[in-house]
C-alpha cells in the first residue's frame, strides 16, 4: 500500500543525456575507432560506405551496357581511356565484355549492395539500438564480418582489371559456361576470382547473420518481448535466418564448381565437345548446379527484400502517424514468406525439362507466395489510409517501395505459371519483373532507411528538398526504365543478348530501347543529388534534434550522437509496442516505447490499465528504477 | 519523507541464453545445411542414369569406432570438469584430442585404400568424387574441432576450466559431439546409398 504513494513524476530513470555530448574518450586511436572498430554503429557505416561505392560502380556498369542496347551504332571511342582494349577498333563494345558487364552488374547489385550494403548497414545499426542493447552479441565477429566483406570486395574489384576481364557467365554462373575456361574469356581467371570473392562473401554474411540472430534473441532490454519488437527487427531476424539456411548451400554449389574448374571432377559436366574433341569430364549434370544455386537464389531475393520491407514498415507507420495496420499479420506474412521461399526454387527452372508434374507443384507453391505478399501490401495501404501523412523523403521512398513491390509482384504471378513462363523465360519480361520487385523496391527501402536514420547515424539532418527532388526523378526514372521492358520481353526479346539489330522482328523496339537507355542515364545522374546531399550533410547538415520524426522506437532515446554503449546511463526499459501513434486521448501523437502505462492514464486501454496494477500489488513484481541492477 | 524514486510496473526481462553457445548452435545449423546440400545433390545424382557404385574403404569402419570412442571420452571429460576432478579431466581431454587426431590420420589412410581400389577424386565417375567431397569436408571441420580441443586443453592445463567455468568445455563438447554425429550420418548415408 505504501508503494502507491510514492508516485512522483520526475523522470529520474531515463537519460540525463542532453548535456553530455559523449566525447569519445575511450583510448581508441584512429585505427581502433574507425577502421578496426568493434562498435556496431561504426561497422554499420563501413558497410554503408562500401555499399554506396559498389552501388555507384554497379550503376555505371549498367549504363555502359545500356549504351550498347539503346544506341547500337554509337561510336564508343571516348570510353577508351577507361575501358581500353574492351572497346574494339571499330569503336564498339567488345561482345564478351558486354557479358562481363552484365554479370558484374548483377553480382554487385544483388550481393554487394542489396545484401551486404543493406543488411550489413541496417541490421548492424538498428538491432542494438532498437532492442536496447549496448552492442552486438559479439563485436569481434561483427568486425570480422565486415573485413571478410572488404576482402571479398577487393577480390571482386581486382577481377575487373584482369586482362581477360571479370566473370562473364551471368550472376547465376551456370555451368558448363562458367566451368570451362575455354568457353569465354569471362570463364577464366575472372571466374576464379568471382568464386573466391563469393566464398569470402558467404563467410562474411554467415558471421553477420549468426550475430544478428544471437543478438535479437538474447540481448533485448527489459520488457522488449517478441511482440514489442519493431517490425524492422523482425525483418532483420527473418532475413538472418534465411541467410543461415541458404548461403551454405551456395557455398556447397560453388565448391563443387571450383572442383570441376580446377581439379578435373565432373559434378556439373558431361558430354562436352570442343572442336570435335570430347572433354574428359563425364557423367555430371549442369541441372544439379541450378538446383543448388536456386535453393540459395530464391531465398536470396527475400534476403534482399525483407530488410527493405522492415525499414519501410517502420517509416510508413511513423510518418502516417498511425499504428502499423496488422502488426501480427506483418510478422506472420514475413514468416510465411521466409518458409515458402525455400520451397519454390524450381520456378527458375521450368524450362530445364523438368517433369511437368513437378513443375505444377512448384507453380502452386510459387503462386501461394502472392498471398503473404498481398497481405503486406494491403497492410501498408491501410496504414496510410486516413493517416496524417508527413511526406519526408524517407516516406516518399517507402511509398515508392510499396508501388514497385506491387507492380513487380504482379508480373511474378505471370512468371510463376509454368505454361506462360516457357514463353517469357529469359526475356526482358523477367528483367522487368525482378528489377521492379527486387532491385528497385529494395533500393528504395535502402534509400528510405538512409534518409530516415541519417540523423541517428551522423547527428545531422539531410536536406529535405534535395531528397524530394531525388525521389521524384528516381521514381519516374525507374518506371521509365523498367516498364517498357515488359513489352520488349513479351515480344520475345531475350535477355543478355549483346545485339538485336540482326533480328528484323526486334527493329520495331529501337525507340523503346533508346528511351530506356536515356532514362537509365538520367536516373543514375539523379543519384548524384543524393550523394551530394549525403556527404554534404555529414559535415554541414543542420544539427539533428533528438527525435526528429517523433518516433517511438528506442534509438531516439539515445544522445544525438550515441557513443560506444549507446546509452549514457541505464538502458531504458520497454513497456509498450512501438506503434502507439495518435492514440486516442494521448497528449501527443506518439508515445515512445519506454514510457510506462502509469504515466499515460489518459490514453490507456482497459487491458493496459491492468498492467499498471502490478505496481499497486505491494510492490511485488514492481521494480524501483533508479540506477539499480536487477 | 517521500523518497525521490518512482515505481513502475516491472518490465519483464526477456528470455536470454548464453550468446556464445547460441552462436555455436547457429554455426552448427550452417554446417548442417552445407552437408544437407551435398547429400541431397548426391541423391539427385544417384537417381540419374549412369551411376557407378561407390567403394567404402574398410578403414572407415575403424575410424568410426575411433570417433565414437572420442565422444565417450569427451563426455567423461565434461563430467570430470563438473566435479572439479582435474586429473581425470586432463586425461580424458587429452585422449579425446589424440583420438581426434587419429581419426584425421585414419581418414587420410582410408583415402590411400580408396586410391588402391581405383576410387579417385578426379577423373573417375562423379559418385567417387562425392565420397571424397563428403568425407573431406567433414575432415576439414573435424580439424577445426581438434584445434578447438587443443585450445581447451591448454586452458585445462592452466586450470582455467572448472565447475564454475564450464562454458568453454561445454561448447567444445557440443561441437565435438556434433562432428561425431555428422560423421555417423555421412557414413551410414554412404553405406545405404552405394
Ligand atoms: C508474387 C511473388 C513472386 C512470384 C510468383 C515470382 C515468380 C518468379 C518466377 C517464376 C521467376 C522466374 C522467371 C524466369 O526466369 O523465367 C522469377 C524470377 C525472379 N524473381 Fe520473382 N517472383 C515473385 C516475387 C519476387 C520477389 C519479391 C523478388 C525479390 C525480392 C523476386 C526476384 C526475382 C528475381 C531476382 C528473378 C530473376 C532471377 C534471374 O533469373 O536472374 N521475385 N520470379
Ligand atoms: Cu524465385
Amino acid at each position: 500500500m505504501a508503494t502507491t504513494d510514492i508516485h512522483i513524476h520526475q523522470d529520474v530513470h531515463h537519460h540525463d543525456d542532453h548535456g553530455h555530448e559523449h566525447d569519445e574518450h575511450h583510448e581508441g586511436n584512429f585505427w581502433t575507432t574507425y577502421i578496426f572498430s568493434l562498435d556496431h554503429k561504426i561497422i554499420a557505416k563501413q558497410f554503408l560506405i562500401t555499399g554506396i561505392f559498389w552501388a555507384l560502380l554497379g550503376g555505371t556498369l549498367s549504363v555502359i551496357f545500356r549504351l550498347q542496347l539503346g544506341f547500337p551504332d554509337m561510336n564508343l571511342d571516348w570510353l577508351k581511356p577507361v575501358l581500353g582494349e574492351w572497346i574494339t577498333p571499330e569503336g564498339k563494345l567488345d561482345p564478351e565484355f558486354y557479358l562481363a558487364l552484365v554479370t558484374m552488374h548483377g553480382t554487385i547489385m544483388v550481393f554487394f549492395v542489396l545484401t551486404a550494403g543493406l543488411s550489413g548497414t541496417f541490421s548492424n545499426f538498428l538491432i542494438p539500438l532498437q532492442i536496447g542493447a549496448r552492442d552486438m552479441a559479439s563485436g569481434f565477429m561483427n568486425m570480422l564480418s565486415y573485413w571478410f566483406f572488404f576482402l571479398s570486395s577487393v577480390v571482386m574489384f581486382v577481377s575487373l582489371f584482369l586482362e581477360t576481364g571479370p566473370a562473364g557467365g551471368g550472376w547465376t554462373i551456370y555451368p558448363p559456361l562458367s566451368a570451362l575456361p575455354q568457353a569465354i574469356k569471362g570463364s577464366g581467371m575472372g571466374m576464379t576470382l568471382w568464386l573466391v570473392a563469393m566464398a569470402l562473401f558467404i563467410v562474411s554474411s554467415l558471421l553477420g547473420s549468426i550475430n544478428y540472430i544471437t543478438t535479437v534473441i538474447n540481448m533485448r532490454t527489459r520488457g522488449m518481448s517478441f511482440t514489442r519488437m519493431p517490425l524492422t527487427i523482425w525483418a532483420f531476424f527473418f532475413t538472418a535466418i534465411i541467410g543461415i539456411l541458404s548461403f551454405p548451400v551456395l557455398f556447397a554449389a560453388a565448391l563443387l564448381l571450383i572442383f570441376d574448374r580446377s581439379f578435373g571432377t565432373s559434378f556439373y559436366l558431361s558430354d562436352i565437345y570442343i572442336g570435335g574433341e570430347a572433354l574428359a569430364h563425364d557423367g555430371g549434370s549442369p541441372i544439379l548446379f541450378q538446383h543448388l544455386f536456386w535453393f540459395l537464389g530464391h531465398p536470396e531475393v527475400y534476403i534482399v527484400l525483407l530488410p527493405a520491407l522492415g525499414l519501410s514498415s517502420e517509416i510508413i507507420a511513423t510518418n502516417s502517424r498511425k499504428p502499423i495496420f496488422g502488426y501480427k499479420a506483418m510478422i506472420g506474412s514475413m514468416l510465411f514468406i521466409a518458409i515458402l521461399s525455400f520451397i519454390v526454387w524450381a520456378h527458375h527452372m521450368f524450362v530445364t525439362g523438368m517433369n511437368p508434374f513437378l513443375g505444377s507443384i512448384f507453380m502452386l507453391l510459387t503462386l501461394i507466395i502472392a498471398v503473404p505478399s498481398a497481405v503486406k501490401i494491403f497492410n501498408y495501404v491501410t496504414t496510410l489510409w486516413k493517416g496524417n501523412i508527413v511526406f519526408t523523403p524517407a516516406m516518399l521512398f517507402s511509398i515508392g517501395l510499396v508501388s514497385f513491390f506491387l507492380t513487380g509482384g504482379i508480373t511474378g504471378i505471370f512468371l510463376g505459371n509454368s505454361a506462360i513462363d516457357i514463353q517469357l523465360h529469359d526475356t526482358y519480361f523477367v528483367v522487368a519483373h525482378f528489377h521492379l520487385v527486387m532491385g528497385s523496391a529494395s533500393f528504395f527501402g535502402m534509400l528510405a532507411g538512409i534518409y530516415h536514420w541519417f540523423p541517428k547515424m551522423f547527428g545531422r539532418m539531410m536536406n529535405e528538398t534535395l531528397g524530394q527532388v531525388h525521389f521524384w526523378i528516381t521514381f519516374v526514372g525507374v518506371y521509365l526504365v523498367f516498364f517498357p521492358m515488359h513489352y520488349i520481353g513479351i515480344a520475345g526479346f531475350p535477355r543478355r543478348y549483346y545485339s538485336w539489330t540482326n533480328f528484323e522482328t526486334f527493329s520495331g523496339f529501337a525507340d523503346l530501347n533508346m528511351l530506356v537507355s536515356v532514362a537509365a542515364i538520367l536516373t543514375l545522374a539523379a543519384q548524384f543529388i543524393f550523394l551530394f546531399n549525403f556527404f554534404y550533410s555529414i559535415w554541414r547538415g543542420r544539427l539533428a534534434p533528438l527525435n526528429p520524426w517523433n518516433s517511438n522506437t528506442l534509438e531516439w532515446t539515445t544522445p544525438r550522437k550515441p557513443g560506444h554503449g549507446n546509452w549514457v546511463g541505464e538502458i531504458p526499459s520497454v513497456y509498450r509496442w512501438p506503434y502507439d501513434y495518435s492514440k486516442p486521448g494521448a497528449k501527443e501523437d506518439f508515445i515512445p516505447q519506454h514510457i510506462p502505462f502509469s504515466e499515460t492514464p489518459e490514453s490507456n486501454l482497459p487491458h493496459e490499465n491492468e498492467l499498471i496494477k502490478l505496481e499497486t500489488s505491494n510492490g511485488e513484481g514492481a521494480i524501483i528504477i533508479e540506477g539499480n541492477k536487477h | 519523507m517521500v523518497p525521490d524514486i518512482k515505481i513502475v510496473e516491472e518490465a519483464k526481462r526477456p528470455l536470454a541464453m548464453n550468446p556464445k553457445k547460441f552462436g555455436l548452435w547457429l554455426f552448427i545449423a550452417t554446417v548442417i545445411m552445407l552437408f544437407g546440400a551435398w547429400t541431397s545433390a548426391y541423391i539427385v545424382k544417384r537417381g540419374d542414369m549412369g551411376w557407378s557404385e561407390i567403394i567404402v574403404p574398410d578403414l572407415f569402419w575403424v575410424n568410426t569406432g575411433i570417433i565414437l570412442a572420442s565422444s565417450v571420452t569427451m563426455v567423461w571429460a565434461v563430467r570430470a570438469a563438473r566435479k572439479d576432478n582435474f586429473e581425470s579431466l586432463k586425461i580424458a581431454l587429452s585422449i579425446t584430442t589424440i583420438l581426434g587426431i587419429a581419426f584425421v590420420i585414419g581418414q587420410f589412410m582410408a583415402y590411400g585404400q580408396m586410391v588402391e581400389l581405383k576410387e579417385h577424386f578426379t577423373g573417375g565417375p562423379v559418385s567417387h568424387s562425392f565420397v571424397y567431397v563428403l568425407s573431406g569436408a567433414h575432415a576439414v571441420h573435424l580439424i577445426s574441432g581438434v584445434f578447438f580441443l587443443i585450445f581447451v586443453l591448454v586452458a585445462v592445463f592452466q586450470s582455467k576450466v572448472h565447475s564454475k567455468n564450464m562454458n568453454q568445455i561445454e561448447m567444445c563438447a557440443t561441437y565435438w559431439h556434433f562432428l561425431d554425429v555428422l560423421w555417423l550420418y555421412l557414413f551410414v548415408f554412404l553405406l545405404l546409398n552405394k
